[in-house]
């Protein structure tokens, strides 16, 4: 799972209040760094449509020093270094094993050889 | 970016992987790579809605759209499956054919909130069409792929139920446009049938996401 579908992913856990389904808080067990081709108009699209603070603490909880600003930088459609951070954070890094935590619900939806398994149980 | 043919896409398309068991019930089977071209190669070269852009591959099975339109230049693609076989095949597939920018996720389509609203730029898929006591399941899979869809939603619907799915169109207000109607031929879901497959008529819809978009 990178760090671009943990943005848009939120829990669907039955009766959670709006916006209580993210983000979804990883526990990693396994992570992997693999390069990506650079594709700077694509990231530089992407920039007003993250939920930016939630991409910052996923880096955080990966272990990674934050490499990503607290804010979008102004003109970043031009700032190549930033975007190369940016691709970096959102599509070089890879949860392989661990679980995702529903933030309100506390329900945990593992990840298996990188695959996040949103399936509820019959119960819910 | 890499300008591909439609002969050269529908043969890498070929070389998927698809379901060595099929399950009936989820009326899984693959979307035949010919098909699968045609679609992809209209949505990338009349509507641009592939190139760099954010796509959702609901009901993905062993991936072939997804796949398809990694190929055409796709910024990133998720494909979304409730199946764990189906999704094992997928990814092996994503790295027989060393594709970087695509993820999976395995989740119940028709439980999927509305929280993930405008959450890709273009939805594309196959769904289910609800032949095997899961009536109205290719409707559940439209509206979250039109909630899900920033742009457009690229789906193929039994021609049958066109004037349903152009009263639920308007309906909620999207506009839908019959790209092409093609001819399935779907694997026989009795043993009784006598014939290996059935031949149905399907839509090539193009649905646009939203009314009004900045």
């Amino acid at each position: 799972m990178k760090l671009l579908t943990h943005n848009l992913l939120s829990s669907h856990v039955p009766g959670l209040r709006p916006g209580g389904g993210f983000p979804l808080r990883i526990e990693a067990a396994e992570v992997r760094v693999r390069p990506v081709p650079f594709n700077a108009a694509f990231v530089s699209r992407l920039v007003p449509r993250l939920r930016w603070e939630a991409l910052r603490e996923a880096a955080e909880s990966l272990g990674r020093p934050s490499e990503l600003p607290p804010e979008p930088l102004p003109d970043y459609e031009a700032d190549e270094e930033f975007l190369r951070r940016l691709h970096h954070v959102l599509l070089e890094v890879e949860v392989l094993e661990g679980s995702l935590q529903c933030p309100d619900s506390g329900r945990r939806f593992p990840i298996s050889r990188g695959v996040p398994n949103m399936l509820l149980s019959e119960d819910q | 970016m890499k300008k591909l043919k439609l002969k050269e896409l529908e043969s890498c398309l070929q070389q998927v992987d698809t379901f060595e068991s099929p399950k009936l019930l989820l009326e899984q089977y693959a979307t035949r790579p010919h098909i699968a071209a045609c679609m992809l190669y209209t949505i990338h070269n009349t509507f641009d809605d592939i190139e760099n852009k954010t796509i959702a591959d609901l009901g993905c099975g062993c991936g072939m759209l997804s796949i398809g339109s990694a190929m055409l230049g796709a910024g990133f693609c998720v494909g979304l499956d409730i199946d764990a076989d189906a999704l094992e095949i997928f990814h092996s597939n994503i790295e027989d054919f060393e594709l970087t920018n695509v993820n999976m996720v395995q989740c119940d389509i028709c439980s999927l909130s509305d929280t993930m609203s405008d959450t890709f730029d273009t939805v594309i898929m196959n769904p289910p069409f609800g032949t095997k006591h899961n009536k109205g399941i290719d409707m559940i899979f439209l509206k979250t792929a039109l909630q899900m869809a920033k742009t457009a939603v690229y789906s193929l619907h039994k021609t049958s139920t066109r004037q349903h799915i152009q009263k639920k169109a308007a309906e909620w207000e999207v506009k839908m446009e019959v790209l092409a109607e093609l001819r399935f031929d779907l694997p026989a879901s009795y043993k009784f049938h006598k014939k290996k497959s059935v031949d149905i008529e399907v839509d090539f819809i193009r649905f646009s996401a939203k009314k009004v978009q900045n």
